[in-house]
């Protein structure tokens, strides 16, 4: 579905050359929800710019469906951690949420449709009218999500989507994006600084290597497909899982090699 | 509250969050205070050419004014004289801020182009209008095309480069989003770049739009073309001093509606934005 291969991206900052991401390959298969967890600066936003065909990488490719992703792909939205600033405060709610369908070109009742749909669905059935900025934080990332939603992505690709709401409501959140990817069937690439966040969410975690960055491991997460706040993280598996990622992360961060045998990455 | 001037395109800064109640208060012991003082202008004017301390044949006292005033809001030539001016300056403003927004944005989307015209532009954005006065006579005379071109000159430079600075001030993450959901380039200035410069394109017409008065005003002052200007040369020549500063009064009066009407259509069509809305929720 979505393969990333030998992807490389360096910034060109004047005399300064910055290697952001040195050599990143790795596969989501459709339908498969994979979180991406490095230490912070390691270049994620770089990864998921170069994925969603907003920067153009120096070398290697990025496959959506066998096809090189050279510019934004039509079956892709990107969800973004500073949703204030992605929803356009001049529309309203129902408006950000219908403008990529005009683009699209459907027919104004499919749209109708899929707009209501779509914010029924994130839980904001009567914020349609609603500009985004009379609503919460929470709220307004809900509204971005709807707008993925009712896109109709086969790829959505979340870029630390949560990491500017309260606990709460992160909470909400996380469960909201299972709930839609169970219902949906999307393939969804997600972003996170977040290690209890990637391993509640994901089926598979990617974690990254700190700048230039490699794929230091791909962890499975063997956790029940059903998931709740209360029981998953209080699981054993869970904290044994989230140790094992923290300790990669801080390996990374202190520069240490990745464990060679990789396996099912436990101890 | 008021919008916020933003000249020079600086961040957007939101009203203090303070009750309604006092801020109406406020506001409404402002204009008392305000009128007062109008008030006690027109008691000076009315008293001092009175009591012999300024000659009363060049400064006549408020109610000769008045008077004078009532006398030319009967006169069918004053209205002509008033339409006139008014036509010049909406035609010249309205030309003004069509051409400012289009090469405003064209320029301002296009870096190359940009950096290409900057030069141009700061040469000649500062040439006062008033300098083509003598161009304006050669090429049209005493017509109301003179007045126009002084008009849309002057008001030109300010929707341009208010416009340019608008265009630059697109959020990069707004503009992402539009790029990941497909939209093409002219939809990207249709539903990202317009709309982020429309407070800027606001605030430059209300700037043109007061320059503009300014413009028209001399132009028929200056060249003679028909308007409230040429009507006030005519009654300095004719030595028909309180009807000089009646119509003096207009011009004052027009740039004050001029000046509200420009806020009410800011404040109308900015409703979302947040020099208008006020404080900011969450």
């Amino acid at each position: 579905m979505l393969d990333v291969r030998g992807l490389k991206k360096v910034y060109n900052g004047g005399a300064r050359q910055v290697e952001a991401i040195r050599d990143l390959t790795f596969t989501l298969s459709a339908g498969e929800l994979v979180c991406l967890v490095g230490p912070s600066g390691c270049g994620k936003t770089t990864l998921l710019k170069c994925v969603a065909g907003l920067l153009t990488p120096t070398s290697g490719e990025v496959l959506l469906q066998g096809r090189p992703v050279t510019g934004p792909p039509p079956g892709m939205a990107v969800v973004f951690q500073e949703y204030g600033r992605s929803l356009f405060p001049w529309l309203r709610v129902g408006e950000n949420v219908d403008l990529p369908l005009r683009q699209k070109g459907l027919p104004k009742a499919r749209r109708r449709e899929l707009v209501t749909e779509a914010l029924a669905a994130v839980g904001l059935a009567d914020a349609e009218s609603a500009y985004p900025w009379q609503l919460s934080g929470g709220m307004q990332q809900r509204v971005a999500i709807a707008r993925a939603v009712a896109f109709e992505p086969e790829v959505l690709l979340m870029d630390e989507p949560f990491a500017a709401v309260d606990a709460q409501t992160r909470a909400d959140l996380e469960d909201l994006v299972r709930a839609l990817w169970h219902k949906l069937g999307v393939t969804i690439l997600f972003v996170t600084h977040d290690i209890d966040e990637a391993v509640y969410l994901g089926q598979r975690v990617l974690i990254l290597s700190s700048s230039p960055t490699v794929v230091r491991e791909e962890l499975t997460v063997d956790l029940p497909d059903t998931r709740d706040q209360l029981h998953t993280r209080g699981h054993p598996r869970f904290t044994a899982l989230r140790t094992h990622v923290q300790e990669q992360i801080q390996a990374a961060k202190r520069g240490l090699p990745s464990p060679s045998a990789a396996g099912d990455g436990e101890e | 509250m008021t919008l916020i001037e933003r000249t020079s395109g600086g961040g957007q800064t939101a009203a203090p969050a303070s009750g309604d109640a006092r801020r109406g208060r406020r506001r409404g012991s402002a204009a008392w205070l305000g009128l007062a003082g109008l008030g006690t202008l027109l008691a000076v004017m009315e008293i001092v050419p009175r009591v012999g301390l300024v000659s009363s044949k060049y400064f006549p006292p408020t109610s000769r004014i008045a008077e004078a005033l009532a006398a030319e809001v009967t006169d069918q030539a004053f209205w002509v004289a008033l339409g006139d001016t008014l036509k010049g300056w909406a035609l010249g403003l309205l030309i003004a801020t069509v051409a400012g927004a289009a090469l405003g944005v064209l320029i301002g989307a296009v870096p190359l182009l940009r950096e290409y015209t900057a030069s141009t532009i700061e040469f000649l954005r500062p040439i006062p209008s008033v300098a083509l006065i003598p161009l304006a006579v050669l090429l049209f005379g005493t017509d109301i095309r003179s007045t126009l071109l002084l008009v849309v000159y002057a008001s030109f430079w300010q929707v341009l480069v208010q416009v340019l600075y608008g265009v630059q001030d697109v959020d990069p993450v707004a503009d992402e989003t539009a790029r990941s959901y497909g939209l093409s380039t002219i939809a990207r200035v249709r539903y990202v770049l317009w709309p982020t410069a429309l407070p800027y394109v606001m605030t430059g017409v209300r700037l043109a739009a007061a320059v503009a008065l300014v413009l028209a005003i001399t132009a028929e002052l200056v060249i003679g073309a028909p308007g409230l200007g040429a009507r006030i040369a005519v009654a300095q020549t004719s030595n028909a001093v309180p009807d000089m500063y009646a119509l003096v009064t207009v011009t004052g009066l027009l740039g004050v509606l001029v000046n509200l009407g420009a806020r009410a259509v800011e404040r109308r069509t900015l409703a979302w934005h947040q020099s208008v809305r006020g404080e900011v929720a969450a």
